[in-house]
């Protein structure tokens, strides 16, 4: 689109003449010779980049995407791909939303703060806690902010953060990185058939307790029915309840301000985004007293010059570019433009379209859990539990060598250990589901 | 679009109005939907309504009592979004030169490869099943590596604090190896506040450390701050001040020769593209911010992507795991590979997909001299811009971003006053030695005729007094907001607004 005959990026305007003018503006023949770059550390090589028109590149990564495989996803453990309306995608895509910076001068960016308020009012909704922050990266980045509050806010000299024993992976390494730099000590409580093991954790927690960390449902699929004994358990020692979960379980499950969380994480992302190789959207929503101490960003409302309501980033001098070093995080750049995104999907379901989905997916793990278990070789669900969306099945044969086949088959399915898979129902139809279990039978046996 | 071009369609060519702001001709009014004494309602002031729980598939005592929500239909919720954005300041609505920030233009077109379908997959799809993605992702790697002078990359971090704090663990898990315990982190005072905060997330002391007269690193003073227990010096070259560290070898070799690391911020590596890369100047480790750089749409605060980049020493450290080329008796053409001392993960997942797919877009559409002319002509427009307004811009060289003095006036009031121009103001009061300081990076989109605007901006507000610009803004959607009031009365959800 540009005019210029020297080869360049295509997104700078200038032409010839005007690139001219301007060196002569500022007194210099060349644009090198605005470089202050000692000539020892000079770069004269080439990337070997080479440029490509738009329609290369769209054919060239069209055609890489497109050697993914083909495959019906039963696959969950935190990342759902519920469907999302077309007009969220049109919606956030306006650019006066996309192209916008962080909301440094507010007068100029009402829009987007307005939605930033709708989103924490959301989740304050949600979770009966008093305030919500406007983002962190993804559900494991908040699990291991949480715990760096734990530590800030903790009543005692304690060092001890209580996880499950089932814990997604990424989410248990990544709270490791979180706590590498205080004197936290991560341990794991045991389960009890897919549930917290009460007896265990009362025995686990102490006076050295800062943090209890609970899930619902687990990450296995499985709603956590104590979660009131959980949060006693904690509470007895003055530790923090932390409770993971997301926006759409928490559309039908106990509320977690009723059962004494203090600080809830998870994955904002099962809204408004669909399944983007594990992109997230890091919920972080605490008891109204932590204020001070919360990670991230906050929006707040107050009032202009002409006396009308008006909404601006609030208590930034816990942020790290007032705070520096004794910021309440480094976090800066977020996940802004998911939680817009989340906060417009919310707002077009409503409360009765959000617990809706939730229902549903109890019901169809439910119903798939009854159709898998009648497969030869499988037994299903494995733990005698509530599930929503997933669930785990044990099966006979090794279950890698199950999951192996069904890729072939065109299905995936999670493998949890030798002779466990896990499979999840959001985002199948039933259609699709009822040829898994076909398929499933050819291989299981 | 040439300039000609613009000329014929318009009629204004390059004669530029004269007259006071109004009369200029490029002020702007933003979208102001009101409703007494508020803008647009709130969604929840709109409609609500009330999930039943009646056929509930759970037992009662595992189900909430009750949930009421906003709820708006289709028609309703566009139009409530689409006016949202309509009071919202974008960078395809006119310039954005914040200090540190590099809003550029992003391409339409990166936002139609991060939509497509057949990346929009499952993070635990077993590696055969996604071999289109990591073959991207090992193509940006290797790309980043290239353009850093690195010679490892991983893509994991979500955001650029996110990659410091990996390097930063990446710094600690290499002397951890080595039997070396050093427990302090070196940053300018001028340094992004995310570099502290990244080194003491990490478990650091940091220790700051002052400016020279000429606003790079004072050499003694290093020295002064260098020993035994220091584990990383984090610089950002050019520095905040847009001043390239002319003395980065020998910084250097002082780092190294302490036993310490040397981290690259990359906020500021607009400035260098295709001129001088990182690796060449003796930085071990560095992130990348893609958001900044290569283009990818900032979403009003995020996703971003802050890759980090290594030298091979510190390869083995590297985040779990890493996209590497599969044997040669391999059937597949990608894998994972866990680095051998890895410091495990710092993102849940692989990070930001569609961020990481749009950076690679733009890199490859780029290519070698288009990221070459992109430094150019970011640094040209800088300098123009800098030699254009009254201001007065105290240190230099600079390159990509000048800090400008707004004087005797605050630079909080002259940002407020710019946004009666149509234009957004630059990044203010920081860094701090520059007293009233307008951080200012015009990026490399904009071209001369915008340039001009942007400063007839600043010399405008350079020529008002003080109440005039007290009471800016005045053209925007808000006026004046209390900052004061929103911290001391909090309201942060539309609950708190009730009370």
């Amino acid at each position: 689109m540009n005019g210029r005959d020297t080869e360049g990026t295509p997104y700078a305007p200038h032409g010839d003449a005007e690139t001219a003018a301007m060196l002569s503006a500022v007194g210099v023949d060349t644009e090198e010779a605005l470089f202050d770059i000692p000539e020892s550390v000079r770069f004269d090589g080439d990337f070997g980049i080479e440029a490509r028109t738009e329609r290369e590149i769209r054919a060239e990564m069209g055609e890489a995407l497109a050697r993914n495989r083909d495959l019906v996803e039963l696959l969950g453990r935190g990342h759902y791909d519920y469907y999302v309306p077309s007009a969220i995608d049109h919606l956030a895509d306006r650019s006066e939303f996309l192209t916008s910076y962080t909301q440094y001068q507010p007068e100029v960016t009402q829009g987007f703060l307005q939605a930033l308020f709708e989103y924490q009012s959301l989740l304050v909704e949600l979770t009966g806690l008093g305030i919500a922050n406007c983002s962190m990266y993804d559900a494991a980045t908040a699990l291991g902010e949480a715990a760096t509050l734990a530590e800030r806010v903790r009543e005692s000299s304690g060092t001890r953060v209580l996880v499950p024993e089932h814990l997604e992976s990424g989410r248990r390494e990544v709270l490791a990185n979180y706590v590498a730099g205080t004197d936290l000590v991560v341990e794991t409580y045991a389960m009890d058939d897919g549930n917290a093991d009460l007896d265990a954790l009362a025995e686990r927690v102490d006076a050295e307790t800062v943090m209890v960390y609970a899930e619902t449902p687990t990450v296995r699929g499985c709603v956590e029915e104590n979660l009131d004994a959980v949060g006693d358990l904690a509470a007895d020692d003055d530790a923090l309840f932390v409770l993971g979960t997301d926006p759409v379980s928490l559309a039908l499950l106990e509320e977690p301000a009723s059962v004494g969380a203090d600080v809830v994480v998870g994955s904002a992302a099962v809204l408004g985004l669909p399944q983007s190789y594990g992109m997230d959207l890091g919920l972080f929503a605490c008891r109204e007293d932590f204020v001070r101490q919360v990670p991230g960003r906050l929006v707040g409302a107050s009032t202009d010059a002409e006396g009308r309501r008006t909404y601006t980033l609030t208590l930034q001098t816990r942020e790290q570019h007032i705070r520096r070093e004794r910021a309440t995080s480094n976090i800066c750049t977020n996940q802004a433009w998911v939680a817009l995104r989340a906060a417009m999907h919310a707002t077009g379901l409503g409360a009765d379209g959000l617990a809706d989905l939730a229902k549903r997916d109890v019901a169809d793990a439910r119903d798939l859990a009854a159709r898998v278990d009648d497969v030869e070789g499988v037994q299903a669900p494995h733990h005698d539990r509530h599930h929503l969306r997933e669930f785990v099945a044990h099966t006979d044969q090794p279950a890698r060598a199950i999951r192996d086949d069904l890729v072939d088959e065109g299905y995936a399915i999670h493998v949890v250990d030798e002779h466990h898979v896990q499979l999840c129902t959001v985002g199948t139809t039933e259609d699709e589901r009822d040829e898994f279990v076909d398929a499933l039978a050819e291989v299981a046996r | 679009m040439s300039d000609e071009r613009d000329a014929s369609a318009d009629g204004t060519g390059d004669h530029e109005p004269a007259g006071d702001a109004s009369a200029a001709g490029f002020h702007f009014d933003q979208a102001r939907w009101s409703d007494g004494d508020r803008h647009e309602p709130l969604s929840a002031e709109k409609r609500t309504t009330e999930a039943e729980y009646d056929d509930s598939p759970l037992p009662d005592d595992l189900t909430r009592d009750d949930l009421e929500l906003p709820k708006l239909e289709e028609p309703e919720l566009v139009r409530h979004y689409t006016r949202l954005s309509e009071m919202n300041y974008g960078i395809d609505l006119g310039p954005y030169p914040l200090g540190s920030c590099t809003m550029k233009y992003n391409p339409a077109f990166t936002e139609d490869v991060a939509a497509d379908p057949n990346g929009l997959v499952h993070p635990d799809r077993p590696v055969e099943a996604v071999q289109g993605t990591l073959s991207v992702l090992h193509s940006l790697q290797d790309y980043l590596a290239r353009i850093g002078g690195m010679d490892a990359v991983t893509l994991q971090p979500p955001a650029g604090a996110a990659g410091e704090f990996t390097g930063v663990l990446v710094a600690d898990a290499y002397h951890e190896h080595n039997g070396d315990d050093r427990s302090e982190i070196i940053v300018p005072e001028s340094a992004h506040g995310t570099n502290f905060a990244s080194a003491a997330l990490a478990g650091f002391d940091v220790v700051s450390l002052p400016g020279g007269e000429d606003g790079r690193v004072d050499l003694d003073a290093l020295e002064e701050a260098l020993g035994d227990d220091t584990a990383l010096l984090m610089l950002t070259n050019p520095n905040t001040l847009g001043l390239f560290e002319r003395d980065i070898e020998e910084i250097a070799d002082m780092v190294h020769d302490a036993g310490g690391l040397l981290y690259y911020d990359g906020a500021n590596l607009n400035a260098l593209l295709g001129r001088g890369r990182p690796g060449d100047m003796g930085f071990d480790v560095m992130h990348y911010n893609v958001h900044k750089t290569f283009a990818t749409p900032h979403g009003g605060g995020g996703p971003g992507a802050g890759p980090v980049g290594v030298v091979d020493d510190l390869a083995p450290f590297l985040p779990d795991p890493q996209v590497v080329e599969a044997p040669d008796e391999s059937p597949l053409g990608y894998e994972f590979e866990t680095p051998e001392a890895s410091i495990g993960k710092v993102h849940g997942e692989y990070g930001n997909w569609l961020v990481l797919a749009k950076a690679y877009a733009y890199i490859a559409r780029l290519g070698d001299d288009g990221l070459s002319d992109a430094s150019a002509k970011a640094v040209l427009n800088a300098n123009y811009l800098a030699s254009q307004i009254e201001y007065d811009v105290p240190y230099g060289p600079f390159h990509h971003e000048f800090v400008a003095s707004a004087g005797d006036q605050d630079a909080a009031d002259v940002a407020k006053r710019m946004l009666d121009y149509g234009v957004h103001p630059p990044t203010t009061k920081w860094p701090e030695i520059v007293s009233e300081a307008l951080m200012t990076e015009p990026t490399e989109i904009e071209g001369k005729r915008t340039l001009d605007q942007l400063a007839r901006a600043f010399d405008e507000v350079a020529g008002e007094d003080d109440e005039t610009l007290a009471n800016a803004p005045q053209r925007t959607t808000a006026a004046r907001i209390d900052q004061t009031e929103a911290a001391r009365d909090l309201r942060l959800s539309w609950r708190a607004l009730e009370d």
